[in-house]
Order: C-alpha cells, then structure tokens, then sequence
C-alpha cells in the first residue's frame, strides 16, 4: 500500500477558483469601477480648495485657450526680423525673441518658433477662454454639484418621506389631499417657472435650490406612501397600536425604519437626475450664478468657441456623464440589493 | 370613468391657477410690475397707461382678475424686446417646436423598439450588451452635452449637416436626436422588457406549437403587445420631453417656443415669458388632460388608481 501514489488535482481546483473570481469581478467589474470614480468625485468635491492646482474663478487672459495636455507644440518656420509688422505676428518674429530660441539667430534667418501655448501638466486638462484652469474648475464644479445635490435631496427627501408617511398612514382625505397636492406638482412645468423665477428676482443658489426641491419631494413622497401602505398592514404595526403607542411613534419608531432603505434607493438614484437637471439649468443661465464654476455653465462657455477650443465644452461635460452613468450603476446595484420591488419605477 | 374626468379636470385647473398665480406674482415680486413689461425707454404716458391697464391702483384680487380676463383673451400685453403683441410672436415658434417634438417623437420609435425587440430575443448576445449600453446612456447622457459633441463631430468636424437653425430638410436631424435620446433609452428598455413578459405567455406557446415561424411571433404577434408601454410611457413624460425639447431648442437654436422662452429670459422680457409659459401650460396641459382621458378609455384599470 505504501508507495502508490495518488495524483491530486490540486491545479484544476486553483483554476476554478481564479475563473470564479474573474468571473465575478467582470459581472462585478462595473459596480467597481462605479464606486471608483464616486468616491473620487466626492473626494474631489470635499478636497476641492487643497486639492486644486490653480484658482477656478481668475486666470490670466494670456493663458487663454491653452489645449490639454496630450496636444504637442505647434511649430511653424518664421522670418526673423529688426521689428515684427503688423499682422504679421504669424509669419515674422523679432530678433529678439529669435535669440531666445536659437542664440546665433541673424535678421532674414528662418527660425521654427511656436505657433501658440502648447499643452502642458501645469493645465491638464487645458483652459478656457478667460484663461482659468479647466480641471480646477472640474474640481470645483464637482463641489456645487455635490452640495446642490445634498441640500436637494435632503431637504426634498424630508417633505417628501413625511409627506408620504402621514399620507399613507391617515388615509382617507389627508391621503387624498396629499395626493392632488402630488399630482398637481407632478404637471407643473418646473423649468417654466425656473425662468419666470429668474427674470424677476435674479439668478441664484436659492432659486435653483427652491426649484429642484419642488421637483423632487413629491418622486419621495409617492413612493414612501406606497411602502406604508404595504407596511401599514404587517403584525408589528398592529402590535404596536394595541399597546398604545401614539402615532407619532408608530410612524417615526416603528414605520420610518422601514421605508429606509427604499428611501436610500430613491434617494441615490435620484442623484444623478438632480446634477442633469442642475446642469441643464445652470447651461441656460438659470442655474448655479456665475462665477461660481457649474459644470453646466462651463459647458454653455464653450458651446461659441468649438472650433478652435473643443475642451472647454466637453471636458465638464465628460464629468457629468460619468458621475451620473456612475451614480445609476451604484443606484441600480443598490436597489438590487436593497429593495428589488423598486425596479418597477423608471 | 365620470369620477376619474372630473378629479383630472380639477387637478389640471387647479395647476393652472397655480402657474398663473406663481406668474402674477412674481412680477410684483420686486415692485412695481411696470418695471419689467416696460423697457428702459418707456416715456411717462406709456407709464401710465399701462398702470391703468393693469389697474395698479386696484386691490391685488382685482389685479389679478384682470390679468386672467386679458390672457383668456389672448392678451399678454407687448414684447418689452420686440414691440409687438405676444401672442403674435408665439405662433410661428409652437409649430417649430411641434416639429421637432414629432421628429424626435418617430425616431425614438424606430430607433428604440427595434433595438428593444432584438435585445430581448437575443438575451446575453450583441444586441443586449448594446441595448444595455444604449439604456445607461440614455439616462446619464446630459442633452445639452450631447447636442453640443453632435455639432462638433457632425457639423464643425464633418460637415455633414448644419449646426444649427431651421433650413432645409437635414437640419432636424441633430436636434431631433438630441431630444429623441433619452426616450430611444426608454422605450429600449421598455419594450424590452414587455417583449420579455409577452414572449413567455401562453399563447405564444400556442403559436409557436402550431409552427408559425419565430420571425412572425416576434414581428406579428409579440411585438403588437410591446408596442403599449412606449406608447404610454410618452404620455406620462411630457414633462420631461418640455425640458429636453427647450435644451435642444437652445443648442441647435431651433426657433421653438422653447428657445423663445429662454431668450425672453435672457432679455429679461418679462410679458414674452409670461405669455409662453401660460400658453405653454394650457397646452401641455390640455394634451395631457387628453392623453389621460385617452388612456382610462383604453385601459380601465388606470381609472381607479
């Protein structure tokens, strides 16, 4: 018996587990890379005064419209000359400027000079027509977008979940009133009244903040009442009224915790569509007010100047459209693993 | 179904006293309302015969009477910008913007419940990576964004069609893509997920036992039932569309009520934006009064929620 050996699959077994790791991470990968680039916008936005390299709000005009980073310097073949014509700023350089490139330069001498500022890792992402550093002004965006997203959702998140709580619990003509009020909310042409909003009283964070949080509350408070509706009829409410707990109680102790989660999956989901819509006011110029850098404005700066400085229009806008395919990733997983029910909502 | 017409009818009146209020209001809201429905070179008489107009000297309800009695009558008072009556300079623009809503309205069908079909009977291929692909972006994708990287690639890069304005047939084409995005996205989805639901019952199981072929269940007898939620997810988001179709209408400068709407802002034209958005309301809200109506028709169970 001694002496037989057995062959041990030990290999084969380390291979299953390295494709059922990869496996997983390449179903996972997307939720990965979602909470990646989450965490380094909120950091950006928490960080922004340390971690920005230049000043978002002033820049000098003679840095205007450098290109990012990757762009090479541009050179063209210029005549030397005692005194640049005007005009001609293309084609002549002056002796001076001349010797700075090649020392031994002589007037009529072709030099190959720059053409204009190049890219460069001091502006990486390029700047704008003002001459501001556009990835300082990302960074800074990241900020607003953040803190307008927050007091939103906050303050919406709030009316909206005791809205729901009172309405799915009461019932009857408080549900019913709660529920036109929701309805009526619901038709209002909220960006009609941003406008009208904006002529007469100026454009501002409180304007902006007041409008979305108008269009907020009432995705909150449907939602939360429905849950109620659903929780209303469980044992541990029932419990709860037989030993005589006012209602107070039963809805902040008993039913509030249950709609927690759903309001998480709400609430976060609803992040991105708060930052589109944030942006989307601030492009039209009813938005966050200048010079307070927004994504949205920024991408509305460089909407005339395509031509000759791309970037300034869509780099901003790179950022949004990955903070928010980020946020429905991590939202999507959330409510899948929180409160699968809610997949029935759009 | 009486029950139901009369709470929606309430609702939708009772939305439009809000808008008008919320429009009375604020232009009081700094002071005299004079000063923004007239412009900086308004002598004294213009003064004060729209004082008197307006019945500045009355009670706030009076005022405000006045004002819903004009604008039943179609009366917004001049554009402070261009001098002439409101209503007139709205005309030309709704039909502009109606344009484009139909245009991108058609291309989110064609482009969208294809796309869904296909993602749905292909699981886990091409098509549905693709239709997942096309899903997210239709959410995070801002509109202005992608309106703005359109004419870059297609108009400043490529030439291919015009960057913006009304001329010619390929004109349309940008913006309506731009405002159609984000519902090819949702009827993707939409449709897909119908296709997923219908194609598992039972009388497809019927059809394919008697041996019609796959490409007739697909196109003939699955689709027709896919086909409903796209339809009825439109009339839930008009709104959404009203934002999208102002965006697209301000990039493409797309000579719509939409952009009309925001240049009055721009121009702090306060009796122009006032007479869009009141216009604007009752028609956005007739239409969705209508489509509602429409739908608690074809589909009883919607009349008791």
């Amino acid at each position: 018996m001694a002496g037989i050996s057995v062959a041990v699959p030990v290999p084969r077994v380390s291979r299953i587990r390295v494709t059922r790791t990869l496996r997983g991470l390449r179903r996972n990968s997307l939720f990965i890379i979602s909470v990646f680039i989450l965490a380094i916008v909120v950091l950006a936005g928490i960080l922004a005064s340390w971690i920005s390299p230049h000043d978002p709000r002033n820049g000098e005009l003679s840095d205007k419209n450098i290109p990012p980073v990757w762009y090479g310097q541009e050179f063209v073949s210029k005549t030397v000359v005692d005194q640049v014509e005007l005009g001609k700023r293309k084609e002549q350089i002056s002796l001076r400027e001349a010797r700075k490139l090649k020392e031994d330069v002589v007037l009529g001498e072709q030099v190959s000079a720059p053409v204009a500022k190049g890219g460069s890792w001091n502006q990486v992402l390029g700047t704008d027509h003002l001459g501001r550093d556009i990835f300082s002004r990302i960074i800074h965006g990241a900020r607003i977008s953040l803190i307008v997203a927050a007091v939103t959702l906050g303050v919406g998140g709030v009316i909206g979940t005791v809205l729901g709580l009172v309405s799915g619990w009461y019932g009857g003509w408080i549900d019913e009133l709660i529920m036109r009020v929701v309805d009526i909310f619901l038709s209002l042409p909220l960006i009609l009244v941003a406008l009208v909003l904006v002529v007469s009283l100026g454009q501002s964070f409180a304007i902006l903040v007041t409008v979305l949080v108008l269009f907020m509350w009432v995705r909150f408070a449907r939602l939360v009442r429905g849950e109620v509706l659903r929780l209303k009829t469980m044992d541990y409410v029932a419990l709860a009224r037989v030993a005589g707990a006012s209602t107070p109680r039963i809805l902040f102790v008993h039913l509030l915790p249950g709609v927690t989660n759903t309001v998480i999956v709400i609430a976060t989901l609803q992040v991105g569509v708060v930052i589109l819509l944030e942006s989307s006011l601030s492009f039209l110029g009813a938005g966050v007010p200048p010079p307070t850098p927004a994504w949205g404005s920024m991408v509305a700066d460089g909407r005339d100047r395509l031509a000759e400085a791309w970037w300034i229009s869509t780099m901003p806008g790179l950022a949004i459209l990955l903070t928010v395919m980020a946020l429905n990733l991590f939202g999507d997983w959330l409510r899948d693993t929180l409160d699968p029910r809610l997949r029935q909502m759009e | 179904m009486q029950r139901f017409l009369v709470q929606r009818l309430i609702i939708t009146l009772v939305t439009l006293v809000v808008v008008s209020v919320i429009v009375f209001v604020m232009a009081r809201a700094s002071g005299d309302p004079r000063g923004l429905l007239l412009d900086d070179y308004a002598g004294p008489d213009q003064w004060e015969k729209l004082g008197e107009k307006l019945g500045l000297n009355k009670p706030l309800y009076q005022q405000y009477w006045i004002f819903l009695k004009d604008a039943f009558r179609g009366d917004f008072g001049e554009s402070v910008r261009e001098k002439r009556p409101v209503m007139e300079l709205i005309k030309d623009p709704l039909l502009a913007t109606f344009e484009l809503g139909i245009a991108a309205f058609i291309l989110s069908l064609i482009v969208g419940v294809p796309l869904g079909v296909l993602s749905s009977v292909k699981r886990n291929s091409l098509w549905d990576q693709v239709g997942k692909v096309v899903a997210l972006l239709g959410q995070s994708l801002p509109p202005f964004w992608l309106g703005i990287m359109l004419i870059f690639f297609f108009a400043v890069k490529l030439g291919w069609v015009p960057a913006s304005g009304r001329e010619g047939w390929s004109s349309i084409v940008l913006p309506a893509i731009t405002l159609g995005w984000f519902f090819v996205a949702a009827n993707l989805r939409l449709v897909r997920s119908a296709m997923l639901d219908v194609l598992d019952s039972e009388y497809i199981k019927l059809a394919r036992a008697k041996g019609v072929s796959t490409t007739v269940i697909i196109w003939k007898h699955a689709l027709r039932n896919a086909l409903i939620p796209p339809l009825t997810y439109m009339g839930i988001t008009l709104g959404a569309a009203i934002t999208g179709s102002l965006i697209a209408e301000v990039v493409f400068a797309w000579p719509g009520i939409g952009r009309l709407a925001v240049s009055a802002m721009y121009y702090s034209d306060y009796s122009l934006l006032q007479g869009i958005v009141i216009i604007f309301t009752v028609l956005y809200l007739a239409v969705s009064l209508l489509v509602d109506v429409l739908y608690a028709y074809v589909d009883p169970r919607i009349r008791y929620t």
